[in-house]
């Protein structure tokens, strides 16, 4: 029952947050979408990262060590270090240039005017729509569950059937409830707030369960003693990468590109006060993520050793590793503290995607397509009720549980990769053109579809999701086999496409290129 | 972006790709396998090169930056 108070304690909270920050609206759809473009460095770092890190980070992280060992943290998180940052750097401050400047919501908007064609954004629009979905539905789907996981026993009267824990629909439904509200009342500022908020939340409590788990988990005297006792216990395959394809590894290294087109990114990018607020999360971005990724991934090794008796059933649900040593060995208080820390963790990164399709709706169909005239009060109507209608459909969606849903979180990611080349030559490249942008999304879609399609088809012959989530293209030279990951070859399709048909058509028109480079020419 | 920043990714692009480490088991400090060690230093070591690339490389003049129009 302690647990459940304080997560209901929370998400009071935040609802407080929101209502706080609805305080501030200026009435205007600006104000609602993009903030008036006033976010700050401080509040800019935390919300994109917040934005960026999902439940993953935290529990899908240990689970993923406990699975693979130490390695994830190099296939996952020092690249993305060094990947996320060189897309705010090189992507975000440019982008932020051009959407204050000319007054864009969404990349769409951004991609219309620079390709000089009004047929890309109802190419682009289904593609990133549907991207974003699936990565809702994970969201949606695992706060339920780690409700219903944490607060077993609280209710066992109300709910027998889920052994007294608040059943995942009720907690997929609250969290959707709380999403709602703030995003609702606060629009992008509730959201930046909420968002950074719910980034410092679970930074700490992530810690803080590092530092109560370390200190029990050995049953030595002092933590220094508890620390070398795991460490020793380690396996090797665990403290080393010798099960790890080396190629797969590197590959790994185009999924962090995808943050260079996520929708929901881009609009927070846009709140940017100035050009400097970039600088901080810049710098700080790879730092954050190691706060949060060691001291999970050691868990997660950890949690594979003796010293920590894992439960044979929980052997093959590693995203349940935290929440059960959590539980096992920190108590009902720091469980309670640390499902909030996790829910913080799906929340921040839900809204904003929640705000991102509405803001995308608003923009990119109706308001282009439809009703080019409308007035702010019109415009933040309309954001509000798509808002809305996307918090039912994804939620009358997670109720369906699709089976393979979290398989699907390295396909989303890929998809966007493989668009980022997009992003970058539409601002460096100024011979790109819109036949050769069709090209790039069609690539990218066909090769992903076909990956996609195959790795389906091995996951229904094996009659479980597993090959949806492990696929890999296997290539095999002078008898080596390598594996590769699809989103390598899904980017070199859409890169090659893209300068390939641009190279062949005709150049784009001289105000177009002196609207996004300045006077030059186009050699 | 600068060649230097360019050379300055291109090498902690290279030094992601530890194979050096791929099958060494041994802790520092006792209990962080070497492994993991060595990329939470190579974070900490991105941090300071994007650090050095938004005082020298920094790609925008803020002036420069004025809103011409409202809608896209």
């Amino acid at each position: 029952m302690t647990q459940l108070i304080i997560i209901l304690c929370y998400l009071a909270l935040l609802l407080m947050l929101g209502l706080f920050a609805s305080r501030f609206f200026r009435g205007t759809s600006s104000d609602y979408m993009v903030a008036s473009h006033s976010i700050g460095p401080f509040l800019l770092l935390m919300s994109i990262f917040g934005t960026t890190m999902t439940a993953f980070a935290l529990v899908g992280s240990t689970g993923e060590a406990f699975k693979e060992g130490i390695g994830v943290y190099g296939m996952l998180a020092s690249s993305s270090g060094i990947i996320h940052s060189l897309c705010f750097f090189v992507l975000g401050v440019k982008l932020w240039g051009f959407g204050k400047r000319y007054g864009y919501r969404t990349q769409i908007q951004f991609f219309r005017d620079r390709l000089d064609s009004r047929g890309i954004g109802l190419l682009l629009f289904p593609i990133l729509v549907g991207l974003v979905i699936p990565y809702l539905l994970i969201g949606v789907i695992s706060s339920g569950m780690v409700m219903q996981t944490m607060t077993a026993g609280a209710m066992p009267e109300l709910f027998p059937e889920t052994a007294g824990g608040l059943p995942s629909q009720w907690g997929s439904l609250l969290i959707c409830i709380v999403v709602l509200i703030y995003v609702f009342l606060g629009g992008m500022r509730g959201t930046a707030w909420a968002n950074a908020f719910q980034t410092i939340v679970f930074m700490v409590l992530g810690v803080v369960t590092f530092g109560v788990i370390a200190s029990k988990l050995g049953g030595q005297e002092n933590l220094w003693d508890n620390l070398r006792l795991l460490g020793d216990s380690i396996s090797e395959s665990k403290a080393t990468r010798v099960e790890m394809s080396k190629t797969k590894f590197f590959t790994y290294l185009f999924v962090p590109l995808s943050v260079g087109m996520f929708p929901h990114l881009f609009q927070h990018w846009l709140t940017a006060k100035s050009a400097n607020s970039f600088k901080l999360p810049v710098v700080a971005h790879p730092i954050f993520i190691m706060i949060i990724w060691v001291p999970c991934v050691l868990i997660g090794v950890w949690a594979t050793t003796e010293l920590a008796t894992i439960p044979p059933p929980l052997q093959s649900k590693p995203n349940a590793i935290l929440p059960f040593l959590v539980k096992t060995q920190a108590g009902p208080l720091l469980g309670g503290f640390l499902t909030a820390g996790i829910l913080a963790a799906i929340m921040s990164s839900l809204d904003s995607q929640f705000l991102c399709l509405g803001t995308m709706f608003t923009n990119d169909i109706v308001g282009y397509y439809f009703d080019r005239n409308a007035s702010d009060k019109r415009e933040i109507a309309l954001a509000r009720g798509f808002i809305i209608a996307v918090v039912v459909v994804t939620y009358l969606l997670s109720l369906l549980k699709p089976p393979s849903v979290f398989a699907l979180g390295v396909w989303c990611f890929s998809g966007f990769s493989a668009l980022t080349p997009l992003a970058f030559a539409a601002l460096y490249w100024k011979r790109l053109t819109k036949w050769g942008a069709y090209a790039c999304v069609l690539a990218a879609a066909g090769t992903w579809g076909y990956f996609f399609s195959d790795a389906v088809g091995k996951a229904m012959k094996a009659g479980n999701p597993g090959p949806i989530r492990t696929y890999t293209l296997d290539l095999t030279i002078a008898g080596e086999t390598y594996q590769l990951m699809p989103v390598a070859a899904i980017f070199a399709a859409s890169l090659i496409a893209m300068i390939a048909v641009s190279l062949v058509t005709h150049p784009p028109k001289e105000e177009t290129l002196e609207k996004f480079f300045g006077k030059t020419s186009t050699k | 972006m600068s060649r230097i920043l360019c050379v300055l990714l291109l090498v902690l692009l290279v030094l992601h790709q530890d194979n050096w480490f791929w099958t060494d088991s041994r802790l520092v400090f006792g209990f962080i396998p070497i492994g993991l060690f060595y990329h939470a230093c190579l974070s900490v070591a991105a941090a300071i090169v994007w650090w050095w690339a938004t005082k020298f490389c920094w790609p925008v003049d803020t002036s420069e930056v004025t809103t011409e129009e409202t809608h896209g």
